[in-house]
Parts: C-alpha cells; sequence; structure tokens
C-alpha cells in the first residue's frame, strides 16, 4: 500500500524541520492530522515510518494522530454540519451544491524534540 | 521543544499534479482519470469509447498496472497511441503518483492528442489520494461487485465526477439492485451523473460518450 511513500514523505519533512543548530537531536512525538475519508491506515503508516526511521533522529518517535472529522458545507443554503456516515447530501435544503471543508487532510502538525 | 511544521504531506504530488496541469493546458489535452477495482470493466469500456470517440477526437491512453502489459496490448487494437506503466518496478505501486503520469505523457507524446485517458490501477482505494492533474475523474462500477460498494468507498465516489455502472447486460443473472447503487452514489456524491450501460453489448454507451465529448469541447473549444 502507499503507506510506505507517506510515510517516506513524512520523514524527509520532518528531518528538514529540525534545526540544524541542534546537537543529536530526537525526536519523541510526530503529531499528524489524518482527516477520517483520507486513504491512510494508522497501524500500516506506523509499521512503515519503524522501519524508515530507522538510525535517523526520528527513530522510536510515537506517532500521534489526530483525526479530522469530516465536515461539509452546503453552497446553496450555508448550512455546515459534521458527518459519521458516507452520505454527503445537504440534510437542510437536500440538494444543494456541496463541498468538503474537512475530513480529507494528510498533514503533519508538529514534532516535539526530546530535551535531552 | 515542539517544532511547528503545518505541511501536507502530499505536497510534492499536489505541486507534480500542477505541474501536469500547465503542461496539459498548453498541450490543450484533456486528461480523464479512469479509476475502479480490478475486474470492473475498465478496459473494455475504454476500448468502447476509443472506438467511439476516434478519429474525431485524437486520443492516447496511459495505462497503469501493477505487472502485465496485457491492457495496453488490447487497448492498442483501436489504432489508439497507448503506453503502458507496471509498477512492480517500484515495488508494485497500488496507484499511478503525478509524477508517473508526467514522464509518460512526454513519451507518449501529446502534440497529437484532444483526449489523454489514464487507466488507473484497479484499486478503489489509493487512486482516489492522489491528483495527477486530470481535468475530470470517472470511477467504474460493475453489477457483480454489489450495491454497496459507494458507501464502502466513500472518498472515490466523492472525488469522482462521473460514475459508471458497467456489465448491466448481467442484471438479469444477478440479485443486484441497480438502482439501490445509484441511490448509493448520489448518498455520497449528490449530483454526480451517473451512466448505465455494457460495455459487452454497447447498451446504454452513448450518454457516456456524449458526456465525455461535451468536456472535451468545454476545454478545448
Amino acid at each position: 500500500m502507499h503507506e510506505m511513500g507517506i510515510a517516506q514523505q513524512l520523514v524527509t519533512i520532518a528531518l528538514d524541520a529540525i534545526p540544524d543548530d541542534i546537537e543529536n537531536p530526537r525526536v519523541e512525538k510526530m503529531n499528524l492530522r489524518i482527516g477520517k475519508l483520507a486513504a491512510v491506515v494508522a497501524h500500516s503508516l506506523s509499521f512503515c515510518l519503524e522501519v524508515i526511521a530507522r538510525e535517523t533522529p526520528l527513530d522510536g518517535a510515537e506517532l500521534i494522530i489526530d483525526e479530522v472529522p469530516v465536515c461539509l458545507h452546503c453552497e446553496s443554503c450555508n448550512h455546515e454540519w459534521q458527518t459519521d456516515t458516507p452520505a454527503f447530501g445537504c440534510p437542510a435544503c437536500k440538494n444543494g451544491q456541496v463541498t468538503m471543508i474537512s475530513g480529507r487532510e494528510i498533514e503533519i502538525s508538529s514534532i516535539e524534540l526530546a530535551d535531552d | 521543544m515542539e517544532i511547528n511544521i503545518q505541511k501536507r504531506v502530499l505536497a510534492k504530488n499536489e505541486s507534480d499534479a500542477d505541474r501536469n496541469r500547465a503542461f496539459f493546458k498548453e498541450k490543450q489535452v484533456f486528461v480523464l482519470n479512469m479509476m475502479s477495482s480490478p475486474g470492473s470493466g475498465k478496459t473494455e469500456t475504454l476500448c468502447r469509447t476509443l472506438e467511439a470517440l476516434m478519429p474525431d477526437i485524437r486520443v492516447g491512453v496511459i495505462v497503469g498496472d501493477v505487472c502485465t502489459t496485457n491492457d495496453a496490448d488490447r487497448l492498442s487494437v483501436t489504432g489508439a497511441k497507448v503506453i503502458q506503466i507496471n509498477t512492480d518496478q517500484f515495488g508494485g505501486d497500488c496507484h499511478l503518483a503525478a509524477h508517473l503520469i508526467e514522464s509518460s505523457a512526454r513519451s507518449l507524446g501529446c502534440d497529437d492528442l484532444d483526449l489523454l485517458i489514464v487507466e488507473n490501477i484497479g484499486n478503489l482505494v489509493c487512486p482516489a489520494e492522489f491528483d495527477i492533474g486530470e481535468d475530470a475523474r470517472a470511477v467504474v462500477l460493475s453489477a457483480p461487485e454489489g450495491e454497496d460498494k459507494p458507501l464502502k468507498y466513500p472518498l472515490m465516489f466523492q472525488v469522482a465526477d462521473a460514475a459508471i455502472l458497467n456489465k448491466i447486460d448481467l442484471l438479469p443473472y444477478l440479485d443486484f439492485d441497480a438502482a439501490l447503487a445509484v441511490e448509493n452514489m448520489g448518498k455520497v456524491h449528490p449530483g454526480m451523473p451517473v451512466f448505465e450501460l455494457s460495455a459487452k453489448t454497447r447498451e446504454g454507451m452513448e450518454p457516456w460518450f456524449a458526456w465525455l465529448r461535451t468536456k472535451v469541447k468545454e476545454k478545448l473549444g
């Protein structure tokens, strides 16, 4: 699956964010935002990261995933709502043009370095 | 010490896709990304589509599979320019990424094309996540797969601009409720056009061809 490619991108972005002047950096946590509708499996991603992060400052880093709910907005009647089911029609006006405000994120919010 | 990053992980693919979009705009080519599960009849639907649209519309195809050139071989018989990508050389990738489309499109040559169709890897999950710089996306669902697939794979049906319900010639032999399948697609993506057809018997294909012709004309003028 593509979690390996995503893990590779995550490692690249995270390593790039570590300031050059920190000696022997060690990342304790990686904070991610993953939308409920995103095609990413958390435990696969975690496994892939474990493999790729070996012998890098990210080795052993804990993956913290903030799951972002699916929120939608109806362009026709301005109604906004959150949904847990794959039914994306507007519950207010029934047939409006709907856009997805959140739920598809695959983002890295921050990393936390060890204080030692 | 927390370091704030706030970056989209697929940003590289997104910028590759934007670059593709600019390239295809310069070349005046409409790009359709066709997706589905394996065995839905995508290739057969494409063969019929190529036969109907050519030569009035000049069509080329990029085909993605993990292994084999079977689909490219079938599509080449129509006379269209076809190039095959096999992802097993990349470890068996489950989707086509934007950078692969750029290199394949350049190898295929786009100067003599109006329409480029990308037949994506058979997979209802991952291809939905990867923008390749296309102008439109179509998802193919076939009758034997079941009415609830749009609800099980909402991202794919949400990002598609059109859906094809294929193999309607099998309806007399299946416990498949076509109206429910279409209703489920409507739940996930209200207002998305759905074309019920059979690539085998050619029943119902004209509205699909007309939709695609209109889309190409809208971009190319």
